[in-house]
């Protein structure tokens, strides 16, 4: 048990400081690899929180499709190397301003909120959710099934493939 | 036909009155703007505007008509204004040029001011006599407008009466007028418009007479004295068609002196025959200005060899406006002279030598233009028979209208009024016939009278004195401060205050999505702060 | 056991770290980056809830994994923008990028 929340504070961890270090480093590529880092640790507290598909769905697709595709883009766009611009003072001290305001409220808020099932004994254990329900619940039209979803989400897909390949072109 | 209603007898009606006098009305404004559009194909040829300009003269003569046949005088009255607005919009036909387009405004707005005085007349006479239309006015000796309010009602209608008829002090816009193209100076502003004046004055006659006589006597004397100032002024002009224009405005008070003596008959037989060969002098006038193309006397001269039919006729409409037998100026004038001398012999005397003086300044004009020598560096050429044919008719028409009317002629004072024409032909030929410096040495003798009368006595002035000062100064102005600083202040204020907070917030919509972000997530920090502290 | 405020907390902090980047970085990429953390926080707080507060169901997960799917779809269009915009105006700063056309 305690195994478990060792490897939740380090998750957090790696979490909080890469992700600052993303969104701070003046070099995009140091910057995605950060975004890299928080996004694997993202898929470790699924792994915890026993989403193991989801995790999986991480992996693959935001780790490995979409930080491609940024790295791709920083490639391309960054031709005077990838160290970007100085930032602009009074736009880091507002958002300084506002990112401080919103995590001490946003925590003291959930600090604060009693929540309703919030020690539901069910959550001890390992009720790991069989892939097979998963791809009932994908295909299914029942209530709490997302069939619909699904197919639009792949109609959406592809005309985002399509839009994206008639913006990028070369004219 | 009924058309507005107030009451059982107040209403306002549509229809159509023929009597002798309209039906005379008819007869001239038929025929001279028939004349008139005839003679403008030819004058207007190749003008900028030719459809227009016809459109405008159908709309005039349209106006002018319902004019004349109304049946009752608020319908008078609006075809009076259409009357005025088609005028206004006729001589400001070259709008294109500033000095006409400053006189339609002239003429405009001092026929307004006068039409003023018109519509708070009619209201002040509808008020108490509890009908417009002219029959019943004018029933029974008019008995049913004698009252204390007649003679305000009255001098107020005979004001819109001589704005539109140009007697003084409102004369000013007349001359100005001729900015307009020749043939409308013919139609409106001398066989037509200007004696609708003359025309209203008729129509009303007996409630002038039985019911505010006072009046009467105020249209002899401001009459007599205008044809007289008008005469005078004229002497002094060299522009043909300024001439013209205030010989137009002391024949017109010959008829408001007429009309003034309570000779109806007289004054409406001069209007008849008054309005063919002014016309006609109109017309030539513009026939000449069209072989010159000028309208200064001093740049013609000699024409008769290259004219010879505008020469004929506006030799006849010459002699016929001065008065000499047998063209119809003659007769329509006796008549006119009988009335005065019958009624008031000081009029007599100054419509006498006003009859002089008409002579000498048209035969002046006639001998400048046509007499003399001039060299021309191109030939003028005669007019083209679709301006002449209409010049021959009207001459025709001059040399026989006299005899319409069949009148009895006082001779005594017909002789006295011919040799006053006469002599003042003589005095004109003796001038102006030959060169000679007799005019010089007149005007230097009459320096002073001469230069006040050349421009015009300064009336000009003395109305943009009292537009400026008084009007201008004394009301307008503050109104327009409180207008601008109080109303419009206000608007302005409520106007730049929201561009002023506008600009204030401006940034906030910059274009920069990051600062829309910052905006954005504050704001729901806001409320979720203000949701969680109140909840 | 792992309480779920502290999910919570830290699935705020990466929100507004990525609010903050959204706002103050000038590169286009680095604000997508943003968007990412952002993204990526919101589909914690889904599987967060669904595992502690609703475990019979599965809402959240499945709400997480649509949310991952368009945000790919997002993300692909938006680089393809970028590239375009990179070769109309020669660089991706967010601040010459305000006029929708030119």
């Amino acid at each position: 048990m305690i195994g478990t929340l060792i490897v939740f504070y380090i998750l957090a961890a790696v979490i909080v400081v890469s992700s600052v270090l993303a969104v701070t480093s003046r070099r995009m590529l140091r910057a995605a690899t950060f975004l890299l880092l928080v996004l694997i640790s993202t898929a470790g507290l699924y792994l915890l929180l026993n989403y193991h598909f989801l995790a999986v769905v991480q992996l693959s697709v935001y780790a490995g499709g979409i930080l491609i595709l940024f790295i791709f883009a920083i490639l391309l766009t960054s031709s005077r190397g990838d160290r970007t611009e100085a930032h602009d003072r009074q736009r880091m001290v507002w958002g300084i301003v506002t990112v401080v305001a919103g995590i001490g409220i946003t925590t003291w808020v959930t600090l604060k909120h009693k929540f309703l099932y919030s020690d539901n004994p069910t959550i001890a254990g390992d009720q790991q959710i069989p892939v097979s329900r998963i791809g009932h619940a994908l295909m299914g039209t029942d209530k709490y099934e997302y069939l619909l979803s699904f197919e639009a989400l792949s109609i959406l897909l592809l005309a985002c493939m399509l839009g994206g390949i008639l913006i990028a072109r070369k004219r | 036909m009924e058309w507005l209603r107030f009451n059982d007898t107040l209403h306002i009606d549509l229809g159509i009155l023929l009597d002798p006098l309209s039906v005379m009305m008819l007869t001239v404004v038929g025929v001279v703007a028939l004349m008139v559009v005839v003679f403008s194909i030819g004058y207007m040829k190749g003008e900028r505007g030719f459809g227009r300009y016809f459109g405008l003269l159908g709309l005039f003569v349209f106006s002018m008509l319902g004019l004349v046949v109304a049946t009752n005088i608020f319908q008078m009255y609006i075809f009076w204004e259409l009357v005025g607005a088609s005028s206004y919009l006729l001589i400001g036909f070259y709008y294109t040029r500033p000095a006409a387009v400053k006189a339609s405004q002239k003429a405009f707005i001092v026929t307004r001011f006068a039409d003023l005085g018109f519509l708070i007349g009619i209201l002040i006479l509808s008020s108490y006599t509890g009908t417009f239309d002219f029959a019943a006015l004018t029933a029974d000796n008019a008995a049913i407008a004698v009252g204390p309010q007649a003679n305000w009602a009255m001098a107020l209608i005979f004001m819109g009466a001589a704005g539109k008829s140009a007697m003084f002090p409102l004369h000013i816009w007349l001359p100005d007028a001729m900015e307009g193209p020749t043939p409308v100076s013919a139609l409106i502003h001398a066989a037509t418009m200007v004696v609708a004046g003359v025309y209203l004055i008729a129509r009303m006659f007996p409630v002038f007479q039985f019911a505010a006589p006072d009046v009467l006597v105020l249209i002899t004397y401001v009459g007599a004295f205008t044809a007289l100032f008008a005469a005078v002024i004229a002497i002094t002009q060299t522009d043909i068609k300024r001439v013209l224009a205030f010989s137009t405005i002391s024949q017109i008070a010959y008829m408001m002196v007429a009309l003034g003596v309570a000779d109806v008959a007289a004054s409406t037989f001069h209007l008849f025959t008054h309005a063919f060969f002014k016309a006609l002098l109109f017309l030539g006038a513009g026939a000449v200005i069209h072989a010159v193309h000028s309208n200064e006397m001093s740049r013609m001269g000699g024409l008769r060899k290259f004219m010879p039919i505008t020469h004929i006729t506006f030799l006849i409409a010459c002699l016929s406006i001065s008065g000499i037998p047998p063209f119809s100026g003659f007769f329509s004038k006796d008549e006119i002279l009988v009335a005065a001398f019958h009624h008031n012999p000081v009029v007599f005397g100054v419509l006498l030598l006003v009859a002089g003086l008409t002579a000498f300044y048209m035969f002046r004009l006639y001998f400048r233009i046509f007499w003399g020598a001039h060299h021309y560096d191109r030939p003028p050429h005669e007019a083209p028979p679709i301006m002449t044919i209409p010049l021959i008719v009207l001459a025709v028409l001059t040399c026989v209208t006299g005899f319409v009317v069949p009148v009895h002629i006082d001779w005594a004072i017909a002789s006295a009024g011919v040799v006053a024409a006469v002599i003042g032909i003589v005095v004109a030929w003796r001038f102006y016939a030959k060169p000679s410096d007799a005019p010089a040495r007149l005007a230097a003798r009459w320096a002073g009278f001469g230069q006040a009368a050349s421009h015009r006595f300064y009336i000009d002035e003395a109305w943009l004195w009292v537009t400026r000062r008084i009007i201008f100064g004394g009301i307008s102005r503050p109104v327009a401060w409180f207008d601008r600083h109080i109303v419009d202040g206000a608007m302005n204020a409520i106007g730049s205050g929201t561009v002023r907070v506008s600009e204030t917030i401006e940034p906030v919509q910059g274009g920069k999505v990051q600062s829309y972000a910052i905006l954005f997530v504050l704001s729901v920090l806001l409320i979720t702060l203000l949701v969680f502290v109140l909840c | 056991m792992i309480p779920m405020s502290h999910y919570l907390i830290v699935s705020s902090i990466m929100f507004f770290v990525g609010v903050y980047g959204f706002i103050a970085r000038k590169n286009l990429l680095a604000v997508l980056i943003s968007i990412e953390l952002i993204l990526n926080s919101v589909e914690i707080n889904f599987s967060v809830f669904n595992r502690y507060l609703y475990p019979d169901h599965l809402e959240g997960m499945f709400f997480s994994l649509f949310g991952i799917a368009i945000s790919a779809a997002e993300t692909a269009v938006a680089i393809a923008i970028i590239i375009n915009i990179y070769r109309v105006a020669g660089n991706i700063d967010v601040r010459h990028i305000d006029k929708l056309k030119h």
